[in-house]
């Protein structure tokens, strides 16, 4: 019995690991979540958007913060051609007392964020996406008024330095979508924080 | 004097690296034969990092079960994803801390959606992430680990 339950919680940590959520080419969900301005944001409320980055990420990762700059970078370059960034932190903040939304608000203020950075207080949003670490992000395209996910993956290849990068992710899809290619890279893979569910 | 000795020593300090230690830094090309050893030793690989607070909590189960299970045909690689520039800072200090003579190597390859995959395709890259292989066979958890899910894991390596 007692090897049936070992048996059961390593299934079920694997389930939790990989979960289900968003492959592209899916139909993503839109979201009303708080922000640190303490609004309700939604994807609905950008009517003019052409798509959006999605971007999961919290306060206290390493690898986040390594990203920060470039994430302002992201949303300044193309919020103008109508891909702005939305970021969502769904860390359990009593785990990781840096990812409270009080504390989203003060990094939200330093870094001096051009983007809403939202709670995903209940997680249900990165459970559905399919994030498992952070930064995770999923470009999502507007077509035919439905939302469809046409990138997930890292922001570009190299998390170190952001003079040595080689491939901008992000930006690469974006180009395709533009010029009406198909779109690539459609996923990729990078290390990052593993999230905390509750 | 009793001050010019003590600068000196200060100086030393940031000179000698921590305790004397080093550490094996690698890309993933020099990693990867490390993660098919083809003998009749069961090898766990766990990536993780000092920074990473799911690591560090299950450090202790690793640890408590290498020093188990010394006497068998079992061995442990800590692969750490630490920021190259806080090797010194960081992971030196831990490691003299956590006591950890099995392996450890630090794996300085930043493009990691070209390695992430061939350590395992269920990777999706968060960490902690713990690869147990054994010959042909090999069993990956993109998860934290108990001490005893970690010992069911390396015995069914055997079985």
């Amino acid at each position: 019995m007692k090897k049936l339950m070992m048996s059961l919680a390593v299934v079920f940590f694997a389930v939790a690991a990989t979960g289900q959520g968003y492959a592209p080419g899916d139909e993503a969900r839109d979201f009303r979540l708080k922000n640190v301005d303490d609004g309700l944001v939604s994807l609905a409320d950008y009517p003019d958007a052409k798509g959006f980055i999605v971007i999961f990420t919290t306060n206290h990762c390493p690898y986040a913060v390594a990203y920060e700059d470039r994430i302002i970078a992201l949303d300044k370059k193309f919020k103008e051609m109508g891909y702005p960034v939305v970021a969502i932190n769904p860390n359990d903040p009593e785990a990781y007392p840096a990812d409270s939304f009080e504390n989203m608000k003060v990094r939200a203020e330093e870094k001096g964020f051009t983007f809403p950075y939202l709670f995903d207080e209940t997680q249900e949003v990165a459970k559905t996406y399919g994030a498992t670490r952070t930064p995770h992000v999923y470009l999502v395209n507007k077509e035919a008024g439905k939302l469809i996910v046409r990138y997930i993956g890292a922001i570009d290849d190299n998390y170190q330095d952001a003079s040595a990068v080689k491939e901008k992710y992000v930006a690469g899809a974006i180009a395709s979508l533009e010029a009406g290619e198909p779109v690539y890279p459609k996923e990729t893979k990078a290390i990052g924080c593993s999230i905390k569910w509750k | 004097m009793k001050r010019v000795f003590f600068l000196i020593l200060t100086a030393l300090a940031f000179v000698v690296p921590v305790g004397g230690q080093s550490i094996e830094e690698v890309n993933f090309e020099e990693l990867s034969p490390l993660l098919r050893q083809n003998n009749d030793t069961t090898y766990v690989v766990n990536f993780w990092a000092t920074w990473c607070k799911p690591c560090v909590e299950e450090m202790p189960h690793f640890l408590e079960l290498a020093s188990e299970l010394k006497d068998e045909k079992v061995k442990f690689i800590f692969v750490s994803l630490d920021f190259p520039t806080q090797k010194e800072s960081r992971l030196l200090p831990f490691i003299e801390k956590y006591e950890m003579d099995e392996r450890v190597i630090l794996l300085n390859d930043p493009n990691s959606n070209e390695w992430i995959e061939k350590v395992s395709p269920d990777w999706s890259g968060a960490i902690p992430a713990t690869l147990v292989y054994r010959k042909e066979s090999s069993s990956f958890h993109e998860s934290s680990l108990s001490k005893e899910e970690l010992l069911t894991i390396i015995k069914s390596m055997t079985l």
